[in-house]
C-alpha cells in the first residue's frame, strides 16, 4: 500500500493539478502525513491495523473538496460501494457511516478497475474455502450460487476444491490479524462483484399459494375460533374484566387436573394447539406413553429447549441429546431416516442452535400425521374429553321458600313458649338472627 | 489473462436496473396468482353483532407519557413503561402496582414481559435492553440485579422476549434487528436490511416456526429468519412510516399500523396486501395493532386519540372507542383474549371488555 503511495506522489509532483478520479483520490487518503488518520484498532479479540473511521473519512473529504458532510457522505459511500474501501464491521451494507464505524482501505489487488473480469472460478474456490472453514457458513444466495457453480463446474469441481484447500492452509499460516484483514478484504470483494441481487431472484422463484386458498384459509381460522373469542362469544361462567369475578381464570389454570370442554375442543382444532397448550401437551404425552412412542415428543422437547435455551449451555445439551436420541443403541433412540440423520450427525460436530432442526422438522410431521390423529380417538383422550369441565353460566342458587321459612318461625316460637319464662330480648334476638340467616342467600341470588 | 477496463459506473448502473427489472417481475409473479379478494370471500361470512366495550380498569400511576405496555402470560398482569423513564409492573385486576424500576434514562420506549412472568425487559434511549428480575421482597432494589442484555448504536424501539426467558429479540432505531443470550449478553444473530429506523417487531406464533416480522421508517415490513438472519419476504405498500406489526393467531399473515393512517394486512402465502383499513375521517397515524384471538377483530390505537375496531375480514370498522386524552401510543390484547390494554400519553393505561 505505502508504496504505491509513494509511487503516486513522485508522478504527481510535477502537475499543478492532480488527477481527480475516484482512484487518485483514495490514494491521496492513504498519505501517511495529509491523509485520513489511521491507528490500530481492537475489533472483538483481534487487533486491526491500518484502520480508520467512518467519520474520520467524511471529514477528510469534506475538507478536502470543500463539501459539506451530506456531499462528503454520498462521495465516501461511492468508494465503499466501488470497493476502495470497505467496512470492517457490516460487511453488507456498502455505505459510509458517519461515526465510530471501522474502515480499511481495499488492497489494490482487489480495486475493481484494477481487474481482469472477474472470474467465476475464483469466486467458486472462494466459496469452497469459506465452506471449508466452517459447514454451514454460506448466506443463502451464497449456498444458491455454490450450488450453480457446482452444477456447471462439475468437470474442474476437484481443481476447485484443491485450489480451496491450498488458499485454506496458506491462510491458516498467517498470523490471525493478518488473516482476519485479509478475510475482510476478500468478502467486502466479493460483496462488490456478487452482490446478493440474488435475493429478488429468489423472491420471484418462492413458492406462492392462490389467494383463494391463503384468504380461504384465514377465513376458516376466523370461523373456527369464533366461539373461543370472548370479545364475538360471552366466555363462560363470566369475564372476570366485566364481573370482577376470576372462576373463568381458576377454571382454566395451567396444570389443572381437569380442564374445560372449550379448552379440550381447541386441542382438536390442530397439533400445534395441542403441544402448545401444556395440558394438552401432557394428556398427549400420556397416549404416546402407553404406545411406547414417548420419545418422539422427548426429542422434540430436547430440541425446543435447545434452541430457546442459554447459549451457554449449548453445546452440552446438543451432545447430550446425541446420546439419548441419535446415537446407536441410544436409550431413547428415534427413528428418522438415512439423510436426515447423515445431516443431523454431521452438523453435531459443529453445533448451533439450530442444528436439530431437520431432525425435529421430521419428528413433528411423524407425530402430527401420524400419533395425533390416533390421540384423538384413543381411550386417553376420551376420557379426558368426558372429564372435562362444562363452563356453565353462573350458577343461580335456589332461595327457602317463604312457605317453610314461616314454618320455621312458627316452630321456634312454640319451642321457646315451652321452655319457661320469656325473654323477649333472647326471643326477638333470636328471631332476628334466624331471619338474618335466611335473607343472606337472598342477598347473593340479588347480586 | 488480459487486463479489462470496467467501469464501475457502468457497473452500478447496470446493477440498478437489473435490480428494478427484477422488482416489476416480482410483482408481476405475485400477481399472477391473485384470483380473489378477502372481502369477496368474507361475504359469505356472518357479520358481526353490536359491540359494547368500555374501559374496565385505569391504571393511573405515570407520571408520563405512557409509550410501551405488555402482558404477563396470568393474563392479569401487566408491565408498563414511560416517558419519565419509569417501569410499573401492575395487577391490572385489582390495578395494584406491584413493583417500580426507575430507568437510567428517559422515553423508555420498549418493555416486554418475560414468559416465566418472573421478570421484565425493557429499553429506549439509552440504546439498550436490560432484563429485571422480579422479586417478591418489597425491600429489594430491583435496579441491583438488572442485567445489561442487547447494545444498539441507537435508540431501542422494540423488544420480546422469544419461547424462554433465555433469549431477546430486539429492533433499534440503527435500522437493525438483533437476538440476544440474556444470561451472556452475546449477540446470537443480527437482521440488516431496512434502510432506516426499525420500529416495531412481532414474533410468529410458536407452532408456525422462527420467523418474525419488523416494521421500520422506510415504509418496509420485512419477514426474517431466525435462523440464517435472511429476509425472506418484504412487502412495501404503506405511505409512511410503519409504527407496529402483528401476527394473524395462525401466523399465516400480519397486520401492521402506520402513520399514513391505515392499517394493512398481509397474506404471507399469497406473498401480497389483502387488505386496508381505513376510513376517510381518519387521518392521524396508528401507533398499535393487534387482534382478538380469533383473528376477527383488529384493534387499532390512533394518534387522534381513538381506538378504531376493525372487522378483520370484512373490512369495515365496527366500532370506535373515546377515552384516552391524549395520543394512544400502545395497544396489546390478553393473552386469553378476555380484554385489551391500551397505554397513552395521557399517562394513564386502560384495559378495555
Amino acid at each position: 500500500m505505502i508504496k504505491c503511495v509513494t509511487d503516486y506522489n513522485i508522478k504527481v509532483k510535477g502537475q499543478v493539478h492532480p488527477p481527480l478520479t475516484l482512484e487518485a483520490v483514495v490514494l491521496e487518503m492513504q498519505d501517511p502525513k495529509t491523509g485520513v488518520k489511521s491507528q490500530t484498532q481492537r475489533l472483538v479479540i483481534t487487533t486491526i491495523p491500518h484502520a480508520i473511521t467512518g467519520e474520520d473519512i467524511v471529514e477528510w473529504i469534506a475538507n478536502r473538496f470543500k463539501v459539506g458532510a451530506a456531499e462528503a457522505r454520498a462521495m465516501g459511500t461511492m468508494m465503499v460501494a466501488f470497493g476502495y474501501i470497505y467496512p470492517l464491521q457490516d460487511h453488507k451494507r456498502l455505505i459510509i457511516k458517519p461515526d465510530a464505524s471501522l474502515y480499511r482501505f481495499q488492497t489494490p489487488y482487489f480495486w475493481p478497475a484494477q481487474q481482469w473480469p472477474v472470474e467465476d472460478t475464483d469466486y467458486a474456490i472462494y466459496l469452497a474455502k469459506r465452506n471449508i472453514r466452517k459447514k454451514g457458513m454460506l448466506e443463502l444466495h451464497e449456498q444458491e450460487q455454490y450450488n450453480n457453480l457446482h452444477k456447471w463446474m462439475n468437470h474442474k469441481w476437484d481443481f476447485i476444491v484443491m485450489q480451496a484447500k491450498e488458499q485454506y492452509r496458506a491462510g491458516k499460516e498467517r498470523k490471525k490479524p493478518d488473516r482476519v484483514v485479509f478475510d475482510c478484504q476478500e468478502r467486502a470483494y466479493w460483496v462488490v462483484h456478487r452482490p446478493p441481487i440474488i435475493f429478488t431472484q429468489q423472491c420471484i422463484m418462492r413458492p406462492r399459494v392462490k389467494s383463494s386458498v391463503s384468504i380461504g384459509a384465514l377465513v376458516k381460522y376466523s370461523t373456527t375460533y369464533k366461539q373461543h373469542d370472548p370479545f364475538l362469544y360471552p366466555c363462560l361462567p363470566s369475564n372476570p374484566w366485566l364481573t370482577d369475578d376470576v372462576t373463568y381464570w381458576q377454571l382454566n389454570m395451567q396444570n389443572i387436573e381437569n380442564p374445560t370442554k372449550m379448552r379440550v375442543e381447541r386441542w382438536t382444532f390442530s397439533f400445534g394447539e395441542l403441544l402448545s397448550d401444556p395440558r394438552g401437551r401432557d394428556d398427549f404425552r400420556l397416549f404416546l406413553k402407553k404406545e411406547f412412542s414417548g420419545e418422539n415428543l422427548a426429542f422434540w422437547e430436547a430440541c425446543e429447549d435447545l434452541k430457546w435455551g442459554t447459549a451457554a449451555t449449548m453445546k452440552e445439551k446438543a451432545q447430550q441429546i446425541y446420546k439419548t436420541f441419535l446415537a446407536r443403541g441410544a436409550p431413547r433412540w428415534i427413528n428418522i431416516d438415512g439423510k436426515t440423520m447423515e445431516i443431523t450427525v454431521k452438523g453435531l460436530s459443529h453445533p448451533h442452535r439450530y442444528v436439530l432442526d431437520a431432525a425435529q422438522t421430521h419428528i413433528y410431521m411423524l407425530m402430527k400425521k401420524d400419533s395425533y390423529g390416533r390421540y384423538l380417538k384413543s381411550p386417553v383422550f376420551k376420557e379426558t374429553q368426558k372429564k372435562a369441565l362444562e363452563q356453565n353460566a353462573k350458577k343461580r342458587r335456589p332461595s327457602l321458600s317463604p312457605i317453610i321459612l314461616r314454618q320455621q318461625e312458627e316452630e321456634q316460637k312454640a319451642k321457646l313458649a315451652a321452655s319457661g319464662p320469656v325473654d323477649i330480648t333472647q326471643v326477638m334476638s333470636k328471631l332476628f338472627s334466624i331471619k338474618k340467616k335466611i335473607l343472606s342467600p337472598l342477598k347473593i341470588n340479588l347480586k | 489473462m488480459a487486463a479489462q477496463e470496467v467501469q464501475p459506473s457502468e457497473t452500478i448502473a447496470k446493477l440498478k436496473s437489473e435490480s428494478e427489472a427484477l422488482k416489476t417481475k416480482l410483482e408481476e409473479e405475485r400477481a399472477k396468482l391473485h384470483d380473489v379478494e378477502l372481502h369477496q370471500v368474507a361475504e359469505k361470512v356472518e357479520p358481526l353483532g353490536q359491540f359494547v366495550m368500555k374501559t374496565r380498569r385505569t391504571l393511573k400511576g405515570h407520571g408520563n407519557k405512557v409509550l410501551c405496555m405488555d402482558w404477563c402470560k396470568d393474563k392479569r398482569r401487566i408491565v408498563s413503561s414511560s416517558q419519565d423513564g419509569k417501569v410499573i409492573v401492575w395487577d391490572a385486576f385489582t390495578t395494584n402496582k406491584e413493583h417500580a424500576v426507575t430507568m437510567p434514562c428517559t422515553w423508555v420506549m420498549a418493555c416486554a414481559y418475560a414468559p416465566s412472568g418472573c421478570a421484565v425487559a425493557c429499553g429506549g434511549l439509552d440504546n439498550k435492553c436490560s432484563v429485571y428480575p422480579l422479586s417478591l421482597d418489597k425491600n429489594e432494589n430491583l435496579a441491583a440485579k438488572k442485567k445489561s442484555v442487547a447494545m444498539h448504536t441507537n435508540y431501542l424501539s422494540a423488544c420480546s422476549f422469544t419461547n424462554s426467558d433465555m433469549q431477546i429479540l430486539t429492533s433499534s432505531g440503527d435500522g437493525t434487528c438483533a437476538l440476544w443470550d440474556v444470561e451472556s449478553g452475546q449477540l446470537l444473530q443480527s437482521f440488516h436490511g431496512h434502510a432506516a429506523d426499525v420500529l416495531c417487531l412481532d414474533l410468529a406464533p410458536s407452532e408456525t416456526g422462527n420467523t418474525f416480522v419488523s416494521g421500520g421508517c422506510d415504509k418496509k415490513a420485512n419477514v426474517w429468519d431466525m435462523r440464517s438472519g435472511q429476509c425472506i419476504q418484504s412487502f412495501e405498500t404503506h405511505e409512511s412510516d410503519i409504527n407496529s406489526v402483528r401476527y394473524y393467531p395462525s401466523g399465516d399473515a400480519f397486520a401492521s399500523g402506520s402513520d399514513d393512517a391505515t392499517c394493512r394486512l398481509y397474506d404471507l402465502r399469497a406473498d401480497r396486501e389483502v387488505a386496508i383499513y381505513s376510513k376517510e375521517s381518519i387521518i392521524f397515524g396508528a401507533s398499535s395493532v393487534d387482534f382478538s384471538i380469533s383473528g376477527r377483530l383488529l384493534f387499532g390505537g390512533y394518534n387522534d386519540y381513538t381506538i378504531n375496531v376493525w372487522d378483520v375480514l370484512k373490512g369495515t370498522r365496527v366500532s370506535i372507542l373515546f377515552g384516552h386524552e391524549n395520543r394512544v401510543s400502545t395497544l396489546r390484547v390478553s393473552p386469553d383474549g378476555t380484554a385489551f390494554c391500551s397505554g397513552s400519553w395521557d399517562h394513564t393505561l386502560r384495559v378495555w371488555a
